[in-house]
């Protein structure tokens, strides 16, 4: 075994014992794409596949940290080990970030049944991070049973968290836009659970009233999603929530986990490839190739046609080689 | 915009700036928080009042490569107390610096705690940022050598 497969393989073990440097650690390397991370990930994958995933995700200052607070709390009352991810955006320009989704959560910062990671997007679009398959599958993998995600503070289309989290759960602020916005697509859509959290603000019931409107304007299985009223700050509100999840985690969760599994290796294959062709294409300097892109300008194909060409050659060079 | 503080490491270094202590006076952390930032760090922020054994837990769920503590009210008294709890939990290889009001006489004493620097009043923005490089790269060094030792 070379040095890095015996350490790969000595962080795994480390990692499933519970260790929490171990995964912390684990964490940093895979969000780096170093290939130690890689080893350890495909190590402790087939380990992984036993917590909820629960996304939070909603527009900026609608209280998803806070609201995440307030159910950290309510699942450690449970006696559930609980798990944070939360992700804030990088800067575009220099790479950094200040990471501050622990700034409401600091009362479980000494549980030793919380654990909670910050990441910044580097870059990614979409509301989580490029790497975010992979630290669930650590985290998982390490024995926690519940994985709280939250995302940036999303838009209307930052809706990767629907084909990430087994369950979503959609904070609303009350007073945010019309009700042109609430049938409008995307964000709205992918919610399991809706919240309108700040419920003691006067324009709270606007809101609930909105929501409830829109979703009966849905498809029929979509339109029993619950719209609940929360106020994070005080708690009022998350008993309720916390049923629904473990209402839906009963229903949703439990028939169908290997089919999501599986359709989450899915989704990682796909975005590996996707990231790989873009490496191959941008470095190829194949005569053949630029002769495609010079057909494109000179309108012999489309761009759909030519990337066809393109991914089929070489399909069948990898075939010969 | 151009670069002007390139990543001395490849991937962006974590850093963790907080204020351990009772004093609440936060707009220092707040400015270093953003020079990091602005220097292509990833910083993870926390408001003040933050116990040290929390400091710890923090640093290591997060794994940071660099605390940054700032004192302006004699937090940094407790400061050597952080050092050893931190070496306590296996987390030695993280660097540690200081900003705010240090009195001089007091600095021996932090510096023999193991603390990699120490920023008074007027410290420049670019000092700051090149100390937190320097210790950062010193810290990912000592952190791939301790899981290769661990083996």
């Amino acid at each position: 075994m070379s040095d890095l497969t015996t350490q790969a393989s000595h962080m795994a073990t480390r990692l499933r014992a519970g260790e929490v440097a171990a995964l912390a650690r684990a964490i940093s390397l895979v969000d780096s794409r170093e290939e130690l991370g890689s080893q350890i990930h495909r190590a402790v994958r087939p380990y992984a596949g036993q917590a909820e995933v629960i996304g939070i995700t909603g527009p900026p200052g609608a209280g998803k940290s806070t609201l995440l607070n307030a159910l950290v709390a309510a699942f450690r009352n449970n006696n559930k080990r609980v798990a944070v991810v939360a992700v804030d955006p990088s800067s575009p320009i220099t790479g950094g970030a200040v990471l501050g989704d622990r700034t409401r959560m600091g009362e479980h910062t000494s549980d030793k049944g919380v654990f909670i990671r910050s990441l910044a997007a580097r870059g990614h679009l979409g509301g989580l991070s490029a790497s975010i398959l992979k630290i669930i599958d650590l985290v998982d993998a390490a024995g926690w049973d519940v994985v709280l995600l939250e995302t940036v503070g999303a838009g209307q289309s930052e809706t990767e968290v629907a084909e990430v989290a087994d369950i979503n759960v959609v904070v609303n602020a009350p007073g945010l836009g019309d009700d042109v916005q609430a049938i409008k697509a995307g964000i709205l859509e992918i919610a399991d659970v809706l919240v309108v959290n700040k419920a003691d603000s006067p324009l709270a019931q606007r809101t609930e009233r909105q929501l409830k409107a829109m979703l009966q304007l849905r498809r029929e299985e979509s339109a029993n999603v619950p719209v609940i009223n929360t106020v994070a700050t005080t708690g009022d509100g998350i008993d309720v929530l916390l049923s629904a999840i473990t209402e839906l985690t009963r229903t949703k969760f439990k028939s169908s986990k290997n089919k999501r599994l599986l359709d989450r290796v899915r989704r990682l294959v796909a975005q590996e490839a996707a990231a790989q062709a873009k490496q191959v294409i941008l470095g190829d300097q194949n005569p053949a190739t630029l002769a495609l892109f010079e057909g494109i300008l000179a309108g012999e194909y489309g761009y759909e046609e030519a990337t066809v060409k393109l991914m089929s050659r070489r399909y069948a060079q990898a075939g010969c080689g | 915009m151009e670069k002007v503080f390139p990543n001395v490491t490849g991937t962006p270094v974590r850093a963790l700036i907080t204020k351990i202590g009772f004093d609440g006076h936060d707009r220092g952390s707040r400015i270093v928080a953003a020079y990091l930032r602005d220097a292509g760090m990833e910083v993870i922020y926390t408001p003040p009042w933050q116990e040290i054994d929390a400091v710890v837990q923090l640093a290591l769920q997060e794994d940071v490569d660099l605390i940054g503590i700032s004192s302006l009210a004699t937090d940094h008294l407790i400061v050597p107390e952080l050092m050893q709890k931190l070496s306590d939990a296996g987390l030695s290889e993280i660097e540690v610096f200081i900003g705010g009001i240090i009195p001089e006489q007091e600095r021996p004493m932090l510096i023999e705690a193991g603390l990699g620097g120490i920023f008074g009043p007027g410290s420049s923005r670019e000092e700051i940022i090149e100390c937190a490089q320097r210790l950062a790269a010193a810290a990912r060094l000592n952190k791939q050598k301790a899981m290769a030792v661990a083996l």
